[in-house]
């Protein structure tokens, strides 16, 4: 639900890695400065959910049970590349349907069984298996037996097959370009099955993983305590001994301690009443590490409801707003956006220039579609700050135009809801519940948001916009599996995403930066501390300074 | 005495139902879905679906509330929706935490309030009778979030006193306990105040200062006791405010107690641990409201229990 990854170049890599020769894995150089030893206090506001990977979608356990499981792919350190991860090598077949992984030798489960195929396979099963409540589960559609499974009328997926101990094979049901990605989540990580079998409903408690760390410690509502695992594949990793997750503490607590020397990154970053006195400070500043993530902000609006339904009154809507001003509200966390892709997305497109803030156009254009006095509407928006302070800005650029909007400030779970029904909000501000990418593809900001399959009762598409030429164009993208053809699929997705906005069912605000915070002891290149995939930070990369 | 316990623990039972017919509908008709909170955003429909249908929740409401209660019966309180604990599991070891954050703001309110109260009746009508009586008006009616940060910010950050938050030693508890007692402290001291008034107006402390005792002795022998006794027996009803106190401060200062857990589960709609918390408050109040029943006739023989 909130990923956030970045990429500039994931469309080069994935061509560069979906080749059909073998593919061998190397091993990312080790930082030569860093030291073994130490251990690292990260704070949380909320309770760890669940350390499940087929259950575990929040960006706080996220990263955590990254560090606990593999897949068999998995990306290099503080970018979005994708490199083998348990997997030593793979094919693919030409027709993109027939991957065949080859698994590392001698990688051992925390519990010190090895690792085989047959858990690779186990571990498919059990998260596509509707009795495992996975979240994630309809991420493996492709994979060929998936309805099967997903019915509940079989209980394994016919389509992977275990060959021999060190090699398992997956074939697809269709051309699936976003695979490889698929196999790097979390929900595609590697559980050992007597570990499972033996903790049931518990496992999220109880995860045992191939991971850098293993669960040493978890004190419900206090703390959950990492420790290395000595027989870490990757060697020389981690660098660390130990991560205390402190939980209970406010973002503002949290920053206070950092500032005493008790924490060393506040998990939930920067309080947003703080950030400005923060980076005023030159010593905070310099320990505040600034990155980009796969986000927008956007106001929807529901094209069932009238005057929503002209494309006109859509379009003088997007004219009508200042993202400047509304970029300053948030002193600046975000730069201004005109499309629904952010601009480190393959397939944004930088030539696409959008709809200028012109409040006179839009008014003409209002006056076209025979709303020369405006109108009124709402604008729904969830409770927390700076949220209602957005959409009062937006509430007064509208105003300028002649819409009157009133602003329907409610909780987070409600503004979903209202957003689900086709007659229930004619315009959203998703701030709080924006639209972060699961992995970093283009097609992963269309189908539950702006495609026909979200605009349905519950759904994600909040502007009920369904466009089925759009909808036949993106299942072509998705079928172009073929590394060679990568950057004709990124073009076909601007082109995509090019039709929604001449449509405008959306006004994209901006894209949020993010900022992660450290003690002056923690070590390792700046790219971890604001590493794509895993938030805060990638746990198995980084160091502290003052070991011996 | 044994028929009206009994009576009272028949009705307490009837009223604990009540709560949980009543937080379960309210939480039936909530406009959030909490299996699309489960799902995240890029589940497709089917997996909604098919969460929705392995927790029960396609159910209509009688069916859903009946399955609640048999499990409740059997004191299953079912699992947490997104952490996937058993809910009893979690309460249990958050309560300790709650308990004694509750013992030290009782400890606190009682020291301030009956001190201010004592002071303001012996002194009564005097500029400091005034000033505290202001001063436990503040007390009531100031916002606790913002008396726990005020607290956090001096005692913590500036003065360095106490540990920022957190749990484990008693420096931890000394602000979140001031924090949670200082709202009692006020009803408290004018409670002592009026007592105190009264027991000092009757016979038995002329008679007292007559025979020529000193005015001390008299206060903390003759009058104490007796000014003190009903207002202590209010400590029953003071659970009740407690536990909604305690979601507050406990988020404030990083208190692991049921509190956080509530607050946490409503942003999260997490219904099987609303419920659970929100029945075992409900256990806390009706026994804290009969046991200062039950204790009142012991305190003035005047009352007895029918």
């Amino acid at each position: 639900m909130k990923r956030f990854l970045k990429s500039t170049v994931a469309g080069v890599t994935l061509a560069a890695l979906m080749s059909s020769l073998p593919v061998m894995a190397a091993e990312t150089g080790l930082d030569p400065n860093a030291k073994q030893g130490g251990g690292i206090v990260i704070t949380y506001k909320d309770d760890v959910a669940t350390l499940d990977p087929a259950i575990g979608y929040d960006w706080q356990n996220w990263s955590m049970i990254k560090s606990l499981f593999d897949g068999l792919m998995d990306y290099e350190p503080g970018t979005t590349n994708l490199r083998p991860g348990l997997a030593e090598s793979y094919e693919a077949t030409a027709d993109g349907l027939t991957y065949t992984f080859k698994l590392r030798e001698g990688v051992k489960f925390h519990n010190g069984r090895v690792m085989t195929a047959e858990d690779v396979k186990y571990s498919l099963d059990r998260v596509t298996n509707p009795k495992t409540q996975s979240p994630g589960a309809g991420f493996f559609g492709s994979i060929k037996g998936y309805d099967a499974i997903s019915s509940g009328s079989v209980e394994t997926l016919e389509g992977v097959t275990v060959v021999d101990p060190q090699t398992v094979k997956i074939e697809l049901s269709r051309p699936d370009a976003t695979f490889l990605h698929v196999m790097a989540l979390n929900f595609a990580s590697v559980v050992a099955k007597e570990a499972v079998d033996a903790a049931g409903a518990d496992f999220g408690r109880a995860p045992v993983g191939t991971g850098a760390f293993k669960l040493a410690e978890w004190t419900l509502g206090q703390r959950v305590v990492f420790e290395r695992n000595a027989d870490f594949w990757r060697q020389g990793l981690p660098y660390l001994d130990q991560i205390t997750f402190e939980i209970g503490q406010e973002p503002i607590v949290a920053l206070l301690r950092l500032q005493k020397g008790e924490v060393d990154v506040p998990g939930d970053g920067i309080p947003p009443a703080k950030f400005t006195e923060v980076m005023a400070d030159p010593a905070q500043k310099a320990r505040v590490i600034e990155g980009g993530q796969l986000h927008t902000g956007y106001i929807t609006m529901n094209v069932a409801i009238a005057p929503f339904d002209k494309v006109e009154v859509r379009q003088a809507v997007n004219m009508a707003i200042n993202k400047q001003r509304i970029t300053q509200i948030i002193n600046n966390r975000a730069v201004p956006a005109n499309q629904p892709l952010p601009p480190s997305m393959p397939g944004y497109d930088p030539s696409y220039e959008g709809y200028a803030f012109d409040q006179a156009k839009a008014k003409e254009l209002l006056a076209s579609a025979g709303l020369k006095d405006g109108f009124e509407t709402e604008l729904f928006v969830m409770n927390t700050d700076p949220n209602p302070r957005i959409a009062q800005a937006i509430q007064q650029d509208l105003a300028a135009i002649g819409i009157k909007a009133s602003i329907q400030s409610l909780a987070q779970a409600n503004v979903i809801a209202a957003g689900g029904e086709k007659d229930q909000a004619p315009m959203i501000w998703s701030g709080g519940m924006a639209w972060i990418a699961d992995f970093p593809d283009p097609s992963n900001f269309y189908g539950p948001i702006l495609g026909c399959a979200g605009a349905v009762q519950g759904g994600w598409n909040w502007s009920w916009y369904c466009n089925e030429d759009l909808d036949k164009l993106a299942a072509e993208a998705d079928s172009m599996a073929d590394p060679a053809k990568a950057a004709e699929r990124n073009a076909l997705w601007s082109q995509i995403y090019g039709k929604v906005m001449a449509d405008a069912p959306w006004v994209p605000v901006f894209n949020e930066q993010r900022f992660t915070m450290k003690s002056e002891r923690m070590g390792g290149a700046d790219a971890l501390y604001v590493d794509p995939v895993s938030i805060p930070v990638n746990y198995d990369y980084v160091y502290v300074t003052d070991v011996q | 005495m044994l028929t009206y316990l009994a009576r009272r623990l028949i009705q307490a039972a009837l009223i604990l139902l009540g709560v949980s017919v009543i937080t379960f509908a309210l939480l039936y008709l909530l406009p959030a879905d909490p299996v699309r909170q489960i799902a995240g955003r890029s589940a497709t429909a089917e997996t909604v679906e098919n969460i929705r249908r392995q927790l029960g929740l396609d159910q209509p409401f009688l069916v859903q509330y009946w399955r609640y209660l048999t499990g409740l019966l059997q004191g299953d309180l079912g699992r947490s929706y997104l952490q996937r604990s058993e809910v009893s599991e979690l309460i249990a070891a958050r309560l300790p935490a709650s308990l004694l954050l509750m013992a030290g703001a009782i400890v606190c309110e009682l020291l301030i309030g009956l001190t201010m109260g004592l002071i303001a009746a012996v002194r009564r009508g005097t500029p400091l009778d005034q000033g505290l009586m202001i001063a436990s008006f503040v007390g009531v009616s100031a916002p606790q979030f913002v008396v726990g940060l005020l607290l956090l910010y001096f005692f913590a950050v500036q003065l360095g006193w106490f540990p920022i938050g957190g749990y484990g030693t008693f420096q931890h508890l000394v602000l979140p306990s001031v924090a949670l007692g200082i709202l009692g402290a006020g009803w408290y001291s004018r409670m002592m105040r009026s007592s105190m008034i009264d027991v000092l107006r009757q016979d038995y402390i002329r008679t007292a200062r007559a025979k020529g005792l000193s005015r001390l002795t008299v206060l903390m022998r003759h009058a104490l006791p007796n000014a003190i006794l009903p207002v202590i027996a209010m400590i029953g009803i003071d659970i009740g405010m407690f536990m909604s106190g305690i979601v507050v401060i406990e988020s404030v200062f990083g208190w692991p107690g049921i509190g956080q857990l509530a607050w946490q589960a409503i942003q999260r709609v997490d219904i099987p641990i609303i419920m659970g918390v929100t029945l075992v408050s409900a256990c806390a109040i009706v026994l804290g409201n009969l046991l200062a029943d039950l204790v009142t006739p012991f305190i003035d023989p005047r009352i007895r229990l029918r």
